[in-house]
């Protein structure tokens, strides 16, 4: 056991179900779908032409008065990481500098900030006068860009796409000092920056701590990436409800898809001194990595999570056979869940196939850095609720995938809940959540 | 219980070496790595130079260099430095079948590392094939024809921050708790610092951690120059990063990779292997201000520093040196010599302060870990390294920055700091090791 233990009391998202964690949670329970063809650009001529898209939303809303200049410096990563992020504190019952100035709650220096980012794109629109600018005969110069080029281009580019600045722009929105980490660690930085800020508590360099992920992947060259790496589906352009299907059969990619979720992570003590809803503890986390020269996919026996979820196990020192609930990475990349599967397996044993296994992305898309936080909400809310929804889009399991994908029994008290995720490039993670006893 | 953090091997490849004796000899020399841009034609933008790692033959570290082939710039690099790390720590590398006698699932990684350089032929034409002028729209069937044909997806790939400890997993099998992180300038102080307390809490007994990034590529240095945060002094590179100086005009872009072997003191006796330093504290913070600068009174540095001596049970007075983050920006090398007086009070100006960046220029991701690595060999040879080019000082920086010639000096424990760009601060503190 951890010598101070870490609960969670407070969440925000912004996804494609929904603005809010409410409406998100909403849509999961009843087997809500995300996922449409893209409105960002017009995506003729990608093999993909789905993604699951955050509808519209005011950002200066989200924005204190004081901070609306800074708008300008954002990409659309950091304003979802903003908008979930003021949720997040305002579930948690916590008071800023922008919450509430003339009374706040938190302790600024003892407060961490900590994101799981993707790595940002540029905006094409955004870049492509400046190009237009440096072209000798219709093709690109280095030469003119380095004076012409450069010099249209506002100045303050870079700031936008660098993935640390999640972090530092809610930090300076809500005037938050502690130590502050940027994860990049592609799919599961989600998974990875709650671990880590659930250490930074543990240790006691701080007592509360913002933590999430963020990304905005419907960006041309994100989604031509997943394209050519053949991880996006072409086969359901036609079908967005039924495109990503997790551990089915019938399965031929994922949709990508921008979401933040962001959670507040408390010390209990301090958490129930001040008598703050508590969602559930963390108890254990894990990492890992794949070991794959094949980057894009993971191992074929999946052994960098099943690594992950031991040592997560280890730590929160729990049976498999006490999990309540499985919340897995599930991409409907065919190769990969079954990989996933094989490892949960392994690492689980036989118990794998009487525990409800309830992967999202068929609902949320793959939302890249934001999922394994969103996964990790959606654990949370199902131990305070007692519930899940149905999985969707998972009918027809894959060939030897064990996993409990068919829940009858869809309230159910959910005392431990396990949520896995593997990136592209090999990290791995994994992390045990508890209902507390006696509940709050 | 908690576990003491050592120091057990290190490696780097920079501007001043692709090893950690030939860096070291460089940097007391002060002899510069900086030189006009080779990696692209940079000769009509703003800067037209930088540290680049030159002649850098990644064969000569593995055997397998295939299979890391389409590794950004900074993969290739950190697959060097993991190598030389490893060779002086006793890891086995390359093989399915370690005899080094070291649990795979108990060493980990943890690495600041950087994006890789965008495809820029096949990233820019797809642009001009889009872009219609008249309209001021893209094209975006135009744009998706060209980037399908010539763009590929492992080069794609290969711009992910993460990838290069994905190399590292490979070429070691490291299957211990594995993380990339990526803030800014001060990314590897971090990197190491976390991968410090994993070892320090027991969840791995050994960390391969450090550093990797280039972005000595178009878009890189059009960000940077765009932020005037780069020297522009074009007619002499050599003594452009020039830190606390009166006349420094921004920092000089460099790339790179340095690594190094943490480990717990119990392991590494167990294993025998010799032991190069102890890192006894680490802080970070945010300084939660503006993302453009840094707080005037320097309030997140403070707070780091400060969080670093605790957790190391030091005072300002036992720091015999300060290996500063010393950018060579008017800002950072103002603020910075405010935080160390906020800090040291009477003991700032007794306290050597200087910065590696003035002879490899900065590192950027891998900045921190290539200092952390040249204050384990400062305590070696008892020598402080040089902040090279102050020969004009700002009078209003007035440390002692160790100007122009390495000096020795009584090195037992050090601080070093990396600051980075946004406000998130890093700050190690690292010591003579004594059983």
């Amino acid at each position: 056991m951890r010598s101070r233990r870490v609960v969670i009391t407070g969440c925000g998202a912004i996804t494609p179900l929904g603005i809010n964690v409410p409406q998100t949670w909403n849509a999961l329970l009843t087997g809500g779908c995300g996922i449409g063809k893209i409105k960002a650009f017009d995506p003729v001529g990608f093999s993909c032409k789905l993604a699951g898209e955050v509808g519209p939303y005011k950002f200066r809303d989200y924005l204190p008065k004081s901070y609306r200049k800074a708008a300008k410096l954002m990409s659309r990563d950091i304003e979802l990481s903003i908008i979930a992020s003021d949720e997040a504190i305002k579930d948690a019952g916590v008071t800023t500098q922008a919450t509430d100035p003339n009374h706040i709650t938190i302790q600024p220096e003892r407060t961490a900030v900590q994101f799981g980012a993707g790595l940002i794109s540029c905006d094409l629109l955004e870049l492509a006068p400046s190009v237009a600018v440096s072209l000798t005969d219709g093709m690109f110069d280095i030469h003119k860009w380095g004076k012409a080029g450069i010099e249209s281009l506002t100045p303050i580019w870079l700031l936008k796409y660098l993935p640390n600045m999640l972090a530092c722009h809610v930090g300076i929105i809500h005037d938050i000092r502690g130590p502050s980490n940027s994860i990049t660690c592609g799919e599961v930085g989600g998974h990875l920056a709650i671990a880590e800020a659930a250490d930074v508590i543990s240790r006691g360099s701080a007592e509360m701590a913002l933590a999430g992920g963020c990304e905005a992947k419907v960006n041309p060259i994100v989604m031509i990436r997943q394209c050519l790496l053949k991880r996006a589906t072409s086969a359901s352009n036609d079908d967005p409800e039924g495109a990503c299907r997790p551990f089915a059969a019938d399965a031929a990619g994922s949709v990508f898809g921008e979401a933040a979720g962001v959670v507040v992570l408390e010390e209990l003590e301090s958490a129930q001194k001040r008598k703050a809803k508590i969602y559930a503890e963390i108890i254990g986390t894990g990492s890992s990595t794949n070991i794959n020269p094949v980057y894009e996919h993971l191992e074929a026996d999946g052994k960098g999570i099943e690594i992950a979820i031991k040592k997560a196990m280890g730590d929160a020192g729990i049976m498999p056979g006490d999990l309540d609930l499985i919340i897995p990475q599930g991409t409907g990349i065919p190769q990969d869940d079954a990989a996933e599967a094989t490892a949960i397996t392994r690492a689980l044993g036989d118990v794998v196939e009487s525990i409800p296994a309830w992967p999202i992305k068929s609902m949320m898309s793959h939302t890249g850095a934001a999922a394994g936080t969103l996964d990790v909400i959606a654990a949370i809310k199902a131990i305070s609720e007692s519930r899940i929804g149905p999985p969707k889009n998972c009918e027809k399991k894959a060939e030897g995938c064990r996993l409990k994908l068919t829940c009858q029994d869809q309230e159910r008290p959910i005392r431990h809940a396990l949520c896995c995720g593997y990136t592209f490039g090999g990290q791995t993670a994994a992390i045990v959540l508890k209902k507390l006893e006696g509940g709050s | 219980m908690t576990q003491r953090i050592v120091i057990t091997g290190m490696g780097i490849v920079c501007p001043i070496g692709h090893d950690v004796e030939t860096m070291w000899d460089n940097l007391l020399a002060g002899r510069s790595g900086a030189a006009p841009t080779t990696i692209f034609d940079a000769s009509t933008f703003p800067t037209t130079f930088g540290a680049e790692v030159k002649d850098y033959d990644l064969s000569r570290f593995i055997n397998n260099p295939k299979l890391h082939e389409y590794g950004n710039r900074g993969s290739k690099f950190v697959l060097g430095a993991s190598v030389q790390a490893c060779q002086q720590a006793g890891i086995d590398v390359e093989t399915d079948h370690p005899s080094d006698g070291i649990d795979r699932e108990r060493m980990g990684i943890y690495l600041g590392a950087g994006e890789g350089s965008v495809d820029n032929d096949a990233f820019f034409a797809a642009i001009v094939k889009g872009w219609k002028n008249e309209s001021n729209q893209m094209d975006w069937a135009g744009w998706a024809e060209v980037a399908n044909a010539k763009m590929t997806p492992y080069r794609e790939l290969e711009q992910e921050p993460n990838l290069p400890a994905g190399h590292i997993a490979l070429l070691t099998g490291a299957r211990g708790e594995t993380r990339s992180c990526l803030t800014a300038c001060a990314a590897s102080t971090q990197a190491v610092g976390e991968a410090a307390m994993m070892i320090r809490h027991g969840r791995v007994d050994i960390m391969i951690a450090g550093g990797a990034h280039s972005m000595i590529h178009p878009l890189g240095v059009t960000g940077f120059n765009r932020l005037t945060a780069l020297s522009t002094r074009n007619e002499s590179p050599q003594t452009a990063s020039r830190p606390f100086s009166a006349t420094r005009d921004g920092f000089v872009l460099g790339e790179g990779a340095a690594i190094v072997i943490l480990e717990s003191l119990d392991s590494a006796r167990k294993r025998g292997v010799p032991i190069l330093a102890e890192i006894t504290g680490f802080g970070s913070s945010n300084d939660a201000f503006r993302v453009t600068d840094m707080h005037e009174e320097a309030r997140g540095a403070v707070q780091a520093m400060r969080a670093a001596l605790k957790d190391a049970g030091v005072t300002p007075d036992q720091i015999d040196y300060i290996s500063s983050h010393g950018t060579s920006t008017t800002e950072n090398d103002s603020i910075e010599t405010l935080a160390v007086k906020t800090v040291f009070q009477e003991y700032a100006v007794k306290t050597p302060i200087s910065s590696p960046k003035s002879v490899f220029g900065h590192l950027i991701g891998a900045t921190g870990c290539a200092e952390l690595i040249t204050c384990v060999l400062a305590i070696r040879d008892q020598i402080l390294p040089p902040t090279m080019n102050l020969h004009d000082p700002d009078p209003a920086l007035d440390l002692d920055y160790v100007p122009n010639k390495a000096r020795k000096a009584n090195v037992n424990c050090i601080m070093t700091e990396s600051f980075g760009f946004g406000g998130q601060n890093n700050v190690l503190i690292l010591k003579q090791f004594e059983s």
